[in-house]
């Protein structure tokens, strides 16, 4: 069927609470890629090999991530009118028990991590699971969870991402719905500015702005809208996770976007390394399109939009915007210097001028329209509005995906959600925004997360990767391994990235191997100052970040391995 | 590849965004390398110069213009994966299989063993950082890596350790 009216969409939500809550117990196992490859894949077979011998009643799917990567695989139990009931590292040998104990009514209440009564989707609708298991810790009691706020990741974990209905069921298509039949693009575009989001991919330009700037460029509906899931900083994995579990949500954003910005073409430029991503993107606009969603017409509104998926093919450069217009156009991923931005006119893809966002930051934009600018301003902190995901991994005990406000003390992910070093380290410091970024050093954890205060101290917010270092961590040698990576990714073209980052190398290695002197160590600064200052493009321009950071912050570990 | 097959995969691509990088990860994916054959049929076909089909060839490291082994062990680099000890993974599996993995600092490093059982690759982060280090092995990851369980992962795939 296509969604032609308002009664559609609820229907739609009616048939899709059919099978997130429904009348006999469900069973949710999250097959993410992270669960899949702990194991997860094979508590799902055991689970529907029990459930058919039992010849049980009882539903068995699949959900994206919650993000507690560590109590992975993560099983969901819904028992009707009661609490959802969220099991941690289940094996498959639990999974016997867990059917028998479901058939009885119960959960295995020693393979509990906690219970969720009822959870805000965030985009207007409430899921009431119920009452029960008051033994088991409440979600937000959890100290992994307690300093989280989910805006985000608000369906991730819950609902099955390969089926839309379930995403119906959550109230999703509402927001567009809203936007494109009782908004104005201007009035959402005024939203999107007054609710001051930033771009997610690392830079922070205001969204609305970028979108206002696509809508007055000369081209009519002949302009692209593309969305930058090229997520390449090592360390990082939000973009996959919020791909892997929920991909309407990001289609439903683009759609908005693109209502609002007047444009007819949709891409998502995609890594490679993501098959599953991939897979249920791809899925997803199929369902879309069938429900006439995306495509011709779409929402009875007489608009056409449509998406296509542009995979990557393994080059770290071309998450930058000309690098990645690039790429799709066939071309080897090198950039160009801006202006000409990819929304000026004969800037962008194929000559049209092109809105580029991150993953992140479309997945934003239902809940803006659905709540309001002004609710979304009141989250995180003046000029840094919103929550941003954190991919919290490393040396650090909890890892996992952590969302909270912007403006949250480092110290709050580190320790709070994170519980400190692992195996009982102290953690010194921690690595931000990839090879981009810096490392920021323990002493200053009580700082903000959010765009300035990062750039003050030398890092950058980046895609959201915090890669935590402990005692045992020589940062030279992490120095090393991301002028090594920037080296190896740089596409080639200007010389300071080209041969400073090669010569910076080589000074580091002379370090490490004790044949450097306290004069080289000058001869580094100098050296990485310059690339930065005179390199084409982002990448060159940040790469020296890691080296410039380390030793401005751990300097005696570099004084420690050079001769006088 | 014959030419059918790559009519077939060309077919699939009627649009130019994404055109020239999606068929040639398509033959990558099929034939596990872009023989030189077929990027000639494919310049020919597309009208495509053969020196641009090239240049994106060896630019991108998703494709590789040498055949690879049976089994495609991919070791990832990324961050999270270095912190907890990748290179000793890498290190452990080169000795494992034979094979010499200094130079791995380059995105493009592949190295295949004698008998062509194995390619040995690197990643710059397959994003599944929460099980670092992590490898992949034809596709399928395996978290928690270590020197020690190597010997165990590589068993799956027929390696015996005496034929190091």
């Amino acid at each position: 069927m296509r969604v032609e009216a308002e009664a559609d969409l609820k229907a739609l939500q009616a048939t899709g609470l059919k099978k997130l809550k429904p009348d006999k117990p469900r069973i949710a196992v999250g097959l993410a890629t992270c669960g899949a490859a702990v194991g997860g894949r094979k508590v799902y077979d055991r689970l529907r090999e029990a459930i058919a011998r039992e010849g049980a009643e009882i539903d068995l799917v699949q959900t994206g991530c919650i993000g507690y990567c560590r109590e992975e695989p993560l099983v969901n139990i819904t028992l009707p009118g009661k609490s959802l009931v969220i099991l941690r590292k289940v094996t498959e040998a639990d999974a016997d028990a867990i059917v028998r104990a479901v058939l009885n009514g119960k959960v295995p209440e020693d393979k509990a991590l906690c219970r969720v009564p009822a959870w805000d989707h965030v985009t207007g609708f409430v899921m009431e699971y119920g009452k029960g298991f008051d033994a088991i810790p409440l979600y937000q009691d959890v100290p992994f969870f307690a300093p989280q706020r989910k805006v985000i990741l608000r369906n991730a974990g819950f609902i099955d991402p390969e089926d839309i209905g379930e995403y119906f069921a959550v109230g999703g298509y509402a927001a567009a719905w809203k936007a494109l039949h009782g908004m104005e693009p201007e009035a959402i575009i005024a939203e999107v500015e007054k609710s001051g989001l930033r771009g997610r991919g690392g830079a922070g330009f205001p969204t609305g702005l970028k979108w206002r700037i696509t809508r007055d460029a000369p081209g009519g509906a002949e302009k692209y809208l593309v969305c930058n899931a090229d997520e390449g900083d090592p360390g990082a994995y939000m973009n996959r996770n919020e791909m892997e579990s929920d991909p309407h949500m990001l289609i439903e954003g683009m759609i908005i976007g693109a209502f609002a910005m007047g444009l007819r073409h949709g891409l998502i430029y995609i890594r490679s390394e993501y098959p599953l991503a991939i897979e249920r993107l791809g899925r997803a606009i199929g369902q879309a399109r069938e429900y006439g969603i995306l495509g011709e017409n779409i929402m009875g509104t007489g608009l056409s939009f449509d998406i296509r998926i542009a995979r990557g093919a393994g080059a770290f450069v071309c998450g930058e915007s000309t690098a990645l217009v690039a790429s799709i156009e066939g071309r080897t991923g090198r950039p160009h210097p801006r202006p000409p931005r990819l929304t000026d006119p004969e800037g962008g893809l194929f000559g049209k001028p092109t809105d580029l966002n991150n993953v992140e930051t479309w997945c934003n934009v239902p809940a803006i329209v659905a709540n309001g600018s002004g609710w979304y301003a009141g989250i995180g902190a003046k000029g840094n509005t919103g929550t941003k995901v954190f991919s919290l991994v490393g040396k650090v005990d909890r890892v996992g995906l952590v969302e909270v406000s912007l403006g949250t003390p480092i110290r709050t992910i580190v320790f709070d959600a994170g519980n400190g070093g692992a195996n009982g380290k102290k953690v010194k410091a921690v690595q931000t925004g990839g090879p981009s970024g810096g490392c920021i050093p323990l002493r200053l954890f009580d700082m903000p997360v959010d765009y300035e205060s990062l750039n003050k101290a030398g890092s950058i917010m980046g895609s959201g990767g915090i890669v935590v270092m402990d005692e045992d961590t020589d940062m030279v040698d992490i120095a090393r391994y991301f002028t090594g990576f920037a080296t190896g990714e740089s596409c080639g073209k200007c010389v300071p990235c080209r041969e400073g980052l090669k010569h910076t190398l080589l000074l580091i290695n002379r370090i490490q191997a004790g044949k450097a002197s306290k004069k080289d160590l000058a001869t580094l600064q100098e050296v990485c100052e310059t690339i930065a200052a005179t390199s084409l493009c982002g990448l060159g321009q940040t790469a020296p970040n890691p080296v410039l950071t380390t030793l401005a912050y751990f300097r005696e570990e570099y004084e420690a391995k050079v001769r006088p | 590849m014959d030419s059918h097959a790559l009519d077939a995969i060309i077919a699939r691509y009627d649009v130019p965004d994404g055109r020239l990088l999606g068929i040639l990860s398509e033959v990558q994916e099929q034939e596990g390398y872009i023989p030189h054959d077929v990027l000639v049929m494919l310049s020919e076909k597309l009208g495509v110069r053969l020196s641009r089909l090239y240049s994106l060839v060896t630019f991108y490291s998703f494709f590789s213009l040498q055949p690879v082994g049976e089994h495609m062990i991919t070791v990832c680099m990324g961050t999270a994966c270095h912190v907890k000890g990748a290179e000793m993974v890498l290190s452990a599996l080169g000795k494992h299989l034979g094979i010499e993995t200094g130079m791995a600092q380059d995105g493009k490093f592949a190295v295949t063993t004698e008998d062509n059982k194995f390619t040995v690759t690197i990643a710059r982060c397959f994003g599944a950082c929460s099980m670092a280090p992590v490898l992949s092995v034809d596709g399928n990851l395996y978290g928690y890596a270590t020197p020690e369980n190597l010997p165990a992962i590589l068993a799956e795939f027929g390696w015996r350790e005496h034929e190091s």
